[in-house]
């Protein structure tokens, strides 16, 4: 399997991840690469085998539901780049 | 000082004989002396140490001390501070504030240690040589140029340096026991779910464990027993009772069935480290142990499932560094997608950027059957090979890593050589298992470490193992020589 600089940009799209142009060219050399160490997996017979998301398999326990936490917004908003009131703040988003 | 155990230590303390302020000044000297030629801190909390060992001898001098109280130790930086930065070795986090505390961080704080600073590691611990920190690389303390493991790479060098009693680490693909090996010493991965992680920054959730990195099994114990049990701040954090590990360390090992591998010992795995492992088993034996060959026959396929399963969970997870509630922005954003875009682009490094894409495309629509569904798939059949392994063995013990510490720059522009590190570890987190690595003897001046896997929930039976192995041998007790 081997991807081209196109596929990366498409899948750096996908990830909303900036990728320098010269960058494209190495980064799908190794993402090939990488493809083909996975490459293996298509040859192995896994007919009828259940995929295995977690080891803790089991039940997850659900806490009691009561209040826990308490208004912490100007301690969890300290490290965000931008805030105003008590809100995020971003670039205009709808025109 | 130094070169006395935490246990040592924690008993010296609890007999008077030692001081949690005077340990704490002889640690922040050997910092300050040796810190900066092996990098292996991002940040050292002077006077916050000094405060906790002044409070730790007053609470010891009013009688309401535990165990641990007044011993130091760093902590990984992926562990979430209060009073410290954490980076997770990332731009994105260069002088973020937690405005919350790790659990394990919390419970180790709790318990009395004192946190001298945080431990360098492989950015958000995607790595195995510490190489990929934005902070810079780490050095082996054994041969400077060499690198020390990763992701925990600071964790393992400090501890081999003797900059610290202990430190914690984090496991998602052997990321405490590799550098344990390569650094010579003592590194336990509980069982998935034993240890919170609340305040652990999110590598890949179904694999991510935190665990203790110390001198010896019986460190290791004392710090496990602190840090593990249940947290409701962690829904798949276990409920079951934590056991007491340090009673069973030294139960006979008589008729323990050691189970080893066939596909540990092939093609790739060095000669060296062959032997010294060879000869740790044969001591095992010696103390009773019965060994018995054993096979796992998907060992071949942990790898490439690994390779699916651990980016894809990680470009999920590592999608809440967006540039808006934390984490590094770029200039004058044009738009969302442009604030987004650019943020990320200059907030991560190359390794996690590959990890990302390659977990992206293999969620993407059209191809998450043939990737992610067939490693899932894949990751049950390697789970089975132990489930059925430990039908006839109690622990199965085998070599760490199929190499020791390589020079540094050897590997960094080969990603896949560099995942091969990972060949005998990833297995345990894949399947959820508790397993150990334990210093077994050197290579050409170079450490190397014996892994032992257990049954889930079975740590007691690995730090008992260690513990007896260290009780006849003496390479834990080894110190590099610029750091003795």
């Amino acid at each position: 399997m081997s991807l081209t600089p196109d596929d990366i940009e498409k899948i750096a799209h996908l990830a909303r991840l900036g990728i320098d142009k010269d960058a494209l060219e190495p980064l799908a050399a190794d993402l090939s690469t990488m493809l083909d160490l996975v490459e293996q997996l298509q040859a192995v017979d896994t007919e009828g085998v259940e995929p295995m998301a977690h080891p803790a398999n089991a039940t997850l326990l659900l806490r009691d539901d009561v209040v826990t936490e308490t208004d912490q917004r100007e301690t969890l908003q300290a490290p965000a780049p931008a805030t105003q009131d008590g809100y995020f703040l971003v670039p205009r988003v709808i025109e | 000082m130094h070169d006395k155990t935490l246990a040592e230590q924690a008993a010296l303390l609890a007999s008077g004989e030692l001081h949690s302020s005077d340990l704490v000044e002889h640690y922040l000297q050997r910092i300050e002396q040796h810190g900066e030629a092996l990098n292996a801190f991002l940040a050292v909390d002077a006077d916050g140490a000094r405060r906790a060992a002044a409070a730790a001898d007053e609470q010891r001098k009013a009688g309401n001390a535990g165990p641990l109280t007044g011993v130091p130790i760093a902590h990984k930086d992926i562990f979430c501070t209060t009073q410290m930065p954490t980076t997770c070795g990332s731009r994105m986090l260069q002088n973020f504030v937690s405005p919350y505390e790790a659990t394990v961080v919390e419970k180790l704080r709790t318990a009395g240690l004192v946190t001298l600073g945080k431990a360098n590691m492989d950015e958000f611990a995607m790595g195995s040589s510490n190489e990929n920190s934005y902070y810079g690389p780490v050095a082996n303390p054994w041969q400077q140029d060499r690198v020390p493991g990763g992701s925990s790479g600071g964790s393992a060098a400090i501890v081999a340096a003797r900059l610290a009693s202990a430190a914690t680490g984090t496991d998602t693909g052997g990321s405490i026991r590799q550098p344990a090996a390569y650094c010579g010493i003592t590194g336990i991965k509980p069982t998935y779910g034993r240890v919170s992680r609340y305040g652990m920054i999110a590598f890949a959730s179904s694999l991510d464990q935190g665990g203790p990195m110390a001198q010896t099994a019986e460190d290791c114990a004392l710090l496990l027993q602190a840090m593990a049990g249940h947290d409701s701040r962690d829904s798949t954090c276990s409920p079951l009772a934590v056991p007491d590990f340090s009673a069973t360390l030294n139960a006979e090992l008589k008729g323990l069935r050691i189970g080893v591998p066939q596909e540990y010992f092939a093609e790739g795995l060095d000669d060296d480290v062959a032997r010294c492992v060879n000869e740790a088993l044969a001591v095992l034996e010696a103390e009773g142990a019965i060994l018995k060959p054993i096979s796992l026959p998907n060992q071949g396929l942990c790898i490439p499932a690994y390779y699916v399963i651990a980016p894809a969970e990680a470009s999920s997870n590592l999608s809440r560094f967006d540039g808006v509630r934390f984490g590094h922005r770029c200039e004058n954003p044009q738009d969302i997608d442009d604030l987004y875009t650019r943020s990320r682009g200059e907030g991560f490094g190359p390794e996690v950027k590959r990890r990302i894409l390659i977990g992206a495309y293999a969620l993407s629509a059209g191809y998450y059957d043939a990737y992610y569904k067939k490693a899932q798939q894949v990751r049950q059949l390697v789970s089975d090979d132990f489930s059925n392994a430990f039908a006839d063995v109690d622990v199965i013990a085998g070599p760490t890593t199929p190499t020791t510490a390589f020079a540094r720059g050897a590997k960094s522009d080969d990603p896949v050589a560099m995942y091969l590190n990972d060949l005998f570890t990833v297995s345990a987190n894949l399947s959820g298992l508790p397993a150990l690595s334990a210093p077994c003897g050197f290579a050409e001046g170079l450490p190397v470490g014996l892994q032992l896997c257990a049954p889930a929930n079975q740590e007691a039976r690995l730090l008992n193992v260690a513990h007896r192995y260290q009780s006849v041998t003496d390479w834990h007790r080894q110190i590099p020589a610029n750091f003795a």
